[in-house]
């Protein structure tokens, strides 16, 4: 049966197009085809992932500031559970909460509207890609209840200790673990794939390679960068899943093997992973300045060069991470070169968003908020950074609280600032309806403000020589004192403060989505294609005749030859 | 920076430390520049009824120039940081100054194994002295020690003597420190080993020559 929106008759678009056939009712949302509803089922799964990451930081930031309490809502923590909690912390954040809210949910929905196409090129290898990403969500949080508990050998799964059960004491858990992770990769293959071709194929009449708009490009780099580095960890997760199971010992020093193989493989792809999910961020933080600056993008084309020779780049600093792991020493100074070069176009691209500001017009309204706290608060973990990537001083920050604390200022405004400028930006397109201000910019303060309070002592912490994974200070006399202990509860009590602000995010959906002021299809003003639609867009994206033609970039704000200061993107000149 | 928090401890401690204080020196001001102008922007040019925004594309080279000139010199200051982290990286761990004395450091699930050399300050000779999580060393002597794994990844890492290496199981990793101040200090397992790392904690006891030659007499197994 055809869905009734649809008019198939008039559906001529540059591709051939699968019509959309499908179930009624409450089966349309989980079965569909539609992009909108696959980016929303990525978006809710991984915003319930988040809620249950957050809990896991929860309870081990408990455990830190007050050892061996009964932690309310958990109980009282062994090392093995904390390690654990740690553990999938980690990869819950990084593969089930940044990687589908940014990349999937956020570049499902805006690909095809902004760059005026009906639907995504593969929409089945679409739903495809979501049913995968669903199961390894399953496999991953069953693994936290099975015989022995959930994997407690970090994110990054060292060998020999994640390989041989003997040494991790979780047979099942790091093998579903490991499988989890490993199916999580195949779903962003198939998306990543059905991002490039869509770009390629589907784009406008009219729209060239550089009037799609930034946040598209990063998205589309990122799916590229992510093919490209995957590859080899997903052979070592099989290495390593065979070892665990098999027996064989590809990472095994006793019968021939190399247990910092593994480190290569992994960061091969661990780093450039970093640049996957910060590559979206800065893209939306790109369309949310320019909207309210009403300010044309600074430098587009440098910025989408700069971005590429990010990309490039990103697949020769891995062995950062491993400077003191026992490679040759000689290579730690080829790495501090590689890695300290990065610091360029990532500076560039600051800069850029910077320039972008001069002579605007700037509305601080919430999405506009959290685009300009990305880049305040990304700076902090840039410029950190090069502490660690310089190896003469990562000799001592290797491993402390200062890396942990630097790599989650650039994480957190990527999954989590980022998140909300994106959210709070396209939430009238999304849902239909407008976010209430007021308490959008509550929330805003009530997460930033605490969110600076959690890191900015763990740095210190870290300068202090306190190492990660421990779950208790008391065994190191020199880590046991007590501004040590009262800068741990300073920084635990600032997240019971931060998950406390989120009540009023959830609170502001609700509230708009239930009883909200009606979104109209432009509230912002802006140039872009998804806000030539209605809000929300409906199925097809456009009325098949009205499918938007392109005359010009997405960021010709202010443009001297016009009365009204923005300049949408379908206007005929 | 560290010295505030942790006393320098090595030789080589100094010098790391000042390495960082360079970096902080450089990124801070970088970082207070940049900071200062995006919220100096933010201020200045907020919306104000009937004024519309600039119109700059930022593609003319007088215009490109307030970014390539920066980004240019972040890359000479870069050139700065490399060298200055070449040198100690160098120091701690490329170099290998001529040895007073050798220790082996053994990891495993979830101790440590010190394997001092006794009086004759060679390893594998019978007069070798056996410790578990507590290390002895003469302060001011060179030490080479050869770090080994039993199992799993284990981390060396001494943090008043800003020193860490990875402990790998299958190789022996040979690196040096000289202590240079006495006292009682954190031994701390830096890579995460499993149920017990949080507990993997060990004590290195750095004693002037009287105090670690009585030690030594005091423990060195009588010869059988």
């Amino acid at each position: 049966m055809v869905e009734p929106a649809v008019d198939l008759t008039h559906h001529d678009h540059h591709h051939d197009h699968h019509a959309h056939h499908g179930p009624e009712g409450l089966l349309k949302y989980i079965w569909s085809t539609d992009h909108k509803i696959i980016a929303m089922q990525y978006l809710f799964t991984g915003m319930a992932m988040a809620v249950i990451g957050g809990f896991m930081a929860y309870v081990f930031r408990m455990q830190l500031a007050f050892p061996g309490l009964s932690v309310p809502g958990y109980g009282v923590v062994s090392p093995g559970e904390y390690n654990s909690l740690v553990t999938n912390h980690g990869t819950i954040m990084i593969f089930w909460v940044a990687m589908p809210v940014l990349i999937a949910a956020f570049g499902n929905f805006l690909i095809p509207l902004m760059i005026g196409a009906d639907d995504m090129v593969f929409p089945r290898i679409n739903r495809l890609s979501f049913q995968v990403f669903f199961v390894s969500a399953v496999l991953i949080l069953a693994s936290l209840f099975v015989e022995g508990g959930g994997f407690a050998g970090a994110w990054t799964a060292y060998p020999p200790l994640s390989a041989n059960e003997a040494y991790n004491l979780t047979p099942l858990g790091s093998s579903l673990w490991l499988i989890a992770v490993a199916l999580e990769f195949v779903a962003f293959l198939l998306g990543g794939i059905n991002f490039i071709t869509t770009l390629m194929n589907s784009r406008a009449p009219g729209m060239r390679a550089f009037d799609v708009p930034v946040v598209v490009w990063m998205i589309v780099i990122a799916s590229i960068l992510f093919m490209l580095s995957v590859g080899p960890l997903i052979a070592g997760a099989v290495m390593l899943l065979f070892d665990q199971t098999l027996g064989t010992g590809f990472f095994d020093p006793g019968r021939g093997g190399d247990p910092i193989l593994w480190q290569h493989l992994f960061w091969f792809f661990g780093h450039p992973e970093v640049y996957v999910v910060l590559l979206p961020a800065m893209g939306v933080v790109a369309e949310i300045i320019t909207t309210f600056a009403r300010k044309k993008l600074f430098a587009y084309r440098t910025v989408i060069f700069t971005v590429v020779a990010t990309g490039v780049l990103s697949f020769f600093v891995w062995a950062h991470h491993q400077f003191i792991a026992g490679i040759d020493p000689r290579m730690a100074n080829l790495f501090t070169i590689t890695t300290l070069l990065i610091s360029v176009p990532i500076a560039e691209l600051c800069f850029v968003y910077i320039a972008t500001l001069y002579g605007g017009s700037i509305t601080l309204n919430t999405p506009m908020l959290w685009a300009l706290a990305f880049i305040a608060e990304f700076l902090i973990g840039g410029v950190t950074g090069i502490f660690l990537g310089a190896a003469g001083a990562d000799v001592f920050f290797h491993d402390t609280y200062f890396v942990l604390a630097h790599f989650h200022y650039t994480f957190f405004p990527i999954a989590i600032i980022g998140t909300f400028a994106a959210l709070t930006y396209w939430f009238p397109k999304m849902f239909g309806k407008m976010l209430d201000d007021r308490l959008g910019k509550i929330h805003f303060w009530g997460t930033i403000l605490p969110f600076n309070f959690i890191f900015i002592p763990l740095f210190v912490l870290g300068m202090g020589g306190q190492h990660r994974r421990i779950y208790n200070y008391n065994h190191f006399p020199e880590l046991s004192v007590d501004w040590m202990q009262n800068t741990r509860i300073f920084a635990t009590v600032s997240l019971l403060i931060m998950l406390a602000f989120q009540v009023v995010f959830f609170v502001n959906v609700i509230k708009s989505w239930r009883s909200g002021e009606k979104a109209p299809k432009n509230p912002w003003k802006a140039n872009s294609l998804e806000w030539t639609t209605e809000s929300p867009p409906p199925h097809g994206n456009w009325p098949p005749s009205e499918l938007p033609n392109v005359y010009r970039g997405p960021y010709e704000y202010s443009h001297p030859d016009r009365e009204e200061d923005y300049w949408p993107q379908n206007l005929p000149a | 920076m560290i010295d505030f928090i942790l006393s320098q401890g090595s030789s080589y401690a100094a010098g790391l430390d000042r390495l960082v204080l360079l970096i902080l020196l450089i990124v801070g001001f970088w970082f207070l520049l940049a900071q200062s102008i995006f919220f100096g922007f933010i201020m200045k040019f907020r919306a104000k009824p009937g004024q519309k925004a600039q119109y700059i594309t930022g593609k003319e080279k007088h215009q490109k120039r307030w970014v390539t000139y920066p980004h240019l010199a972040v890359l000479v200051f870069d050139v700065a940081i490399v060298i200055a982290s070449f040198n100690v990286w160098y120091t701690i761990k490329m170099d290998l100054p001529p040895a007073d004395a050798e220790i082996r450091v053994i990891g495993q699930q979830w101790a440590w194994t010190f394997q001092h050399p006794g009086a004759d300050g060679t390893l594998d000779t019978p007069d070798d002295i056996f410790t578990i999580d507590e290390l002895h060393v003469e302060n001011g002597k060179t030490y080479h020690y050869k770090l080994e794994s039993r199992d799993v990844l284990h981390d060396f890492s001494v943090p008043v003597w800003r020193l860490k290496q990875d402990a790998v199981p299958g190789r022996s990793i040979t690196g040096w420190f000289q202590p240079t101040e006495s006292g009682t200090f954190d031994v701390q397992c830096a890579e995460i080993c499993g149920f017990g790392h949080g507990l993997m904690a060990a004590r290195v006891i750095v004693e002037d020559a009287g105090q670690h030659a009585d030690w030594v007499a005091a423990n060195t197994p009588e010869a059988s």
